[in-house]
C-alpha cells in the first residue's frame, strides 16, 4: 500500500486529500498563506517546521476546527470547507487526530474505556453496549494495552500509555486519514519509538494515510514517504523523503537540517552546522515587512528580488517543489 | 583541589496525599572548577530535583537530607537570607522557559541591573552600563534597544540569551542550566548551545547542564551522569560514555535516539516497558523490569554505584564490558 502511495505521489491519481490555496487569518495576521498539497491513500506525509510556523493551524483548518479564510480542502472529491454539518459529521468519521499532550486530550472524569468508546457511540450508535465493550477491548490490545484496563482513569496511566489511549480513540473507527500533531514530542525518548512503531503497525494493518506533524526531523525521516517543510505559514519545500534529506534545496530546509544536533559526539565535528550557519541570522526579526519571501531576512542568499516578489512553489524535479527564487542555482 | 559543588548522599522526598515519594535517592556528585557536567535522564528520573535541592528551590511538600557544599560552605537547609548571598550571584540557574523566569512587567535592562544593584552593590547607573555590556557579550543584537523592551517583546531565543546573561552578571562559580534549549526551535537550540560553549570558554565557570536530550549534552559536557528512578546509574567522561556506555539503560537510551544520518529503519529502536513511577519502590535494580540483561540477582539486590577505572562508575550487577 505504502509503496504504491509513494509512486502515486505527484501522479495524476485522485488524491485522498487535496488542499488548495488554503489561507487562514488570525485577525489581521495571516497564519497560513496559500498552502497547496495533495495527500494520497496509504501515504504518510511528514510536516516539519518551527513552532509558530503554522503546522498545527494547518491541521486544524483541514479538520475545520478553525475556519479558513480562503482556499479549499477537498476530501475524496468533496469540499470539506463548504459542506453542511451533517455531511461534515460523516466526513469526520474518516478523519481523526491525535494531539501532542496525551493527558490533556483525555477527559479526566471518563474512564479510558468510555473515551475510546465515544466515537462508536456517535457513529455506530446501533452497537449494543456489549459489542461496544468488545470493540474497545480489542482496540486496547491493538495499541499494546490490556483489555481489562478500560475501567481505569487517565491519571492512572503514564504519558506513553495515555498516548496509546489517544491513538486507540482515533483509530477505533478505522479512519482513512490520521492527523498526528506532534504525537511524541512530550514523551521520553525511550517511549517515542514505541509510539512511532505502533502508528506504523496500525497504518500497515488498516491502510490509513497519515499527516505526521513534528519538529523532530529524525522522527519524520523514519516514517514519512514525502515531507512538507513549512516556514512562517508557507510551504517552502515538498519532496520525497530521500530527496529531501539527500539534497535539500530551500535555504531554510538546509539550515534546519544543519541545525539538528548529531546524537553522538563522534559525528559532531563532521556534521557541525558551521559551514551553513552564516547563512542564517541568529534571530528572525519580529516583523518581516510583507511582500517577498518570508525567510529573506534570515537567509544568507537573499537578493533584491526576494524582498519584492513572493516565490511560488515550483517543480525543480519530479515530485520535488521548492518556493525560492534561487532554487535553480542551488540545484546546479 | 576543592570541588565547586559537592553533593553527598542527597535524598529528596515529596509528600503527596499522605504518601511519601522518593524523587532523589542517595545521590552523591562533585562538580569541579571549570568543568561542564551533563546530567541526563528521562522525566521523573530526579535530575532536576537534585539541583532544585542544591538551589534551595524545592517545593513546599519536599524534604531534602544529606549534604550540599558550595565551595567550603554547607548550603543545604540554609535559611533564605544566607542562601540569597550566593544564590543569583555566585550560584545561578537557567531554566527551560525563559518567559516564566523573567519578570513580565520589568524591562529587560532593569531586571539585569537589579541583580548587580543587589549583589554587587553597584549604583543603578553603573549597573545599567554593565547590564548592556553583558547583553552584548551574550550576542544580543541591538543591546541598547533591548534594554528598554519587556520580555514578551523578545523571541524565545533572545529571552534565553538574556537569562544566560543574567546568570553571568556576578561572575558565578557555578551555573546550573536546566533544559536550557528544550523549549526552543532546533535552529535556535544550536545557537544557544554555541553561546554556552563560547561563554564557558570566556568565563571559565563550572556548568551543570541538565537535559533529557543526550545530543544537547554531548556537545558541551566533559563528564556525564545518567540518572534513572532517582539514582545515578552511570557516570563517565563524555567521550567514554558515548564510545562505550556500560549500564544497559544508557546503551538502550543511546540506541533510541533517531538519527538523520545512517540507514533509515523500518522500526525505531525502543526501550521496552514503562519508566517506573516515583512512588514505586523496588527491592532490586529499578531498571530490571525493562532490562534485556536482567538476572535473578537484579530483582532482589540493588546494585551500588561502583567506581571502575578512570573515574567512571556504574550501578549494575552485570555491566557491559
Amino acid at each position: 500500500m505504502s509503496e504504491l502511495a509513494a509512486m502515486n505521489a505527484g501522479s495524476s491519481l485522485e488524491p485522498l486529500l487535496r488542499v488548495n490555496d488554503l489561507k487562514v487569518d488570525f485577525g489581521s495576521r495571516a497564519a497560513l498563506h496559500d498552502v497547496t498539497f495533495d495527500l494520497f491513500a496509504g501515504e504518510t506525509l511528514g510536516l516539519v517546521g518551527e513552532s509558530g510556523s503554522g503546522k498545527s493551524t494547518l491541521a486544524r483548518a483541514i479538520l475545520r476546527l478553525l475556519r479558513a479564510s480562503t482556499g479549499s480542502v477537498s476530501w475524496r472529491g468533496r469540499d470539506l470547507l463548504s459542506c453542511g454539518p451533517g455531511a461534515l459529521r460523516e466526513l469526520r468519521r474518516d478523519l481523526q487526530i491525535v494531539f501532542q499532550d496525551p493527558l490533556a486530550s483525555l477527559d479526566p472524569r471518563m474512564t479510558v474505556g468510555e473515551s475510546i468508546a465515544e466515537p462508536l457511540r456517535i457513529f455506530e450508535s446501533r452497537l449494543t453496549a456489549t459489542a461496544r465493550g468488545a470493540r474497545v477491548g480489542e482496540m486496547l490490545q491493538r495499541v499494546g494495552l490490556a483489555a481489562d484496563m478500560m475501567g481505569r482513569y487517565p491519571h492512572e496511566f503514564s504519558g506513553g500509555q495515555c498516548q496509546r489511549i489517544g491513538i486507540a480513540r482515533a483509530m477505533i473507527l478505522r479512519p482513512r486519514l490520521l492527523i498526528c500533531d506532534e504525537p511524541v514530542s512530550s514523551l521520553d525518548v525511550s517511549i517515542q519509538g514505541q509510539i512511532v512503531n505502533l502508528l506504523l503497525d496500525l497504518q500497515r494493518d488498516d491502510g490509513t494515510a497519515m499527516l505526521f506533524i513534528s519538529h523532530n526531523l529524525a522522527v519524520v525521516r523514519h516514517l514519512s514517504h514525502r515531507i512538507l517543510v513549512m516556514y512562517s505559514g508557507t510551504l517552502v519545500e515538498i519532496a520525497a523523503r530521500d530527496a529531501l534529506f539527500a539534497a535539500p534545496v530551500h535555504p531554510y530546509t538546509r539550515a534546519l537540517l544543519a541545525a539538528v544536533l548529531p546524537p553522538l559526539p563522534v559525528a559532531r565535528n563532521a556534521a557541525q552546522p558551521a559551514a551553513f550557519s552564516p547563512a542564517m541570522a541568529a534571530e528572525s526579526p519580529a516583523t518581516t515587512p510583507p511582500g517577498g519571501c518570508a525567510f529573506r531576512e534570515r537567509c544568507g542568499y537573499a537578493l533584491a528580488v526576494c524582498a519584492n516578489n513572493v516565490p511560488m512553489l515550483e517543480y525543480v524535479a519530479a515530485g520535488h517543489q521548492v518556493a525560492c527564487h534561487r532554487a535553480r542555482e542551488f540545484i546546479a | 583541589m576543592l570541588p565547586t559543588l559537592h553533593v553527598d548522599n542527597l535524598n529528596v522526598n515529596f509528600t503527596q496525599r499522605a504518601t511519601a515519594i522518593a524523587a532523589v535517592r542517595q545521590v552523591s556528585l562533585s562538580v569541579w572548577p571549570g568543568e561542564c557536567l551533563g546530567v541526563v535522564g528521562e522525566s521523573g528520573s530526579g535530575k532536576t530535583q537534585v539541583f532544585m535541592a542544591v538551589m534551595g528551590l524545592l517545593a513546599g511538600n519536599a524534604v531534602a537530607d544529606g549534604s550540599v557544599r558550595f565551595g567550603v560552605e554547607e548550603i543545604l537547609g540554609l535559611d533564605r537570607e544566607h542562601l540569597n548571598r550566593i544564590r543569583g550571584s555566585k550560584l545561578t540557574m537557567i531554566f527551560q522557559d525563559p518567559m516564566t523566569s523573567l519578570t513580565p512587567h520589568l524591562k529587560v535592562g532593569e531586571q539585569l541591573a537589579e541583580v548587580l544593584v543587589c549583589h554587587a552593590a553597584m549604583s543603578w547607573s553603573e549597573a545599567r552600563v554593565a547590564a548592556r555590556r553583558m547583553l552584548e557579550r551574550v550576542r544580543v543584537p541591538e543591546a541598547q534597544h533591548r534594554m528598554n523592551q519587556y520580555p514578551h517583546e523578545l523571541s524565545g531565543g533572545l529571552r534565553q540569551r538574556v537569562m544566560i546573561g543574567m546568570s553571568l552578571l556576578c561572575d558565578p562559580a557555578l551555573v546550573v542550566a536546566d533544559e536550557p534549549t528544550t523549549a526552543l526551535d532546533v535552529t535556535v537550540q544550536a545557537q544557544i548551545i554555541e553561546l554556552l560553549r563560547a561563554v564557558r570558554a570566556e568565563v571559565g565557570m563550572s556548568l551543570v547542564l541538565i537535559s533529557h536530550d543526550l545530543a544537547v549534552v554531548a556537545g558541551l559536557a566533559d563528564r556525564i551522569l545518567v540518572m534513572y528512578a532517582g539514582r545515578i546509574v552511570e557516570s563517565a567522561g563524555a567521550a567514554e560514555l558515548f564510545r562505550q556506555a556500560r549500564h544497559p539503560y544508557t546503551t538502550e537510551l543511546l540506541k533510541c535516539i533517531p538519527s538523520l544520518s545512517g540507514p533509515r529503519l523500518e522500526r525505531l529502536p525502543t526501550v521496552r516497558g514503562q519508566p517506573p513511577r516515583a512512588a514505586d519502590e523496588l527491592a532490586g535494580c529499578a531498571f530490571a523490569p525493562r532490562c534485556a540483561r536482567v538476572a535473578e540477582r537484579c530483582r532482589v539486590e540493588r546494585p551500588l554505584l561502583q567506581e571502575g577505572g578512570n573515574g567512571a562508575a556504574v550501578a549494575c550487577h552485570y555491566p557491559l564490558p
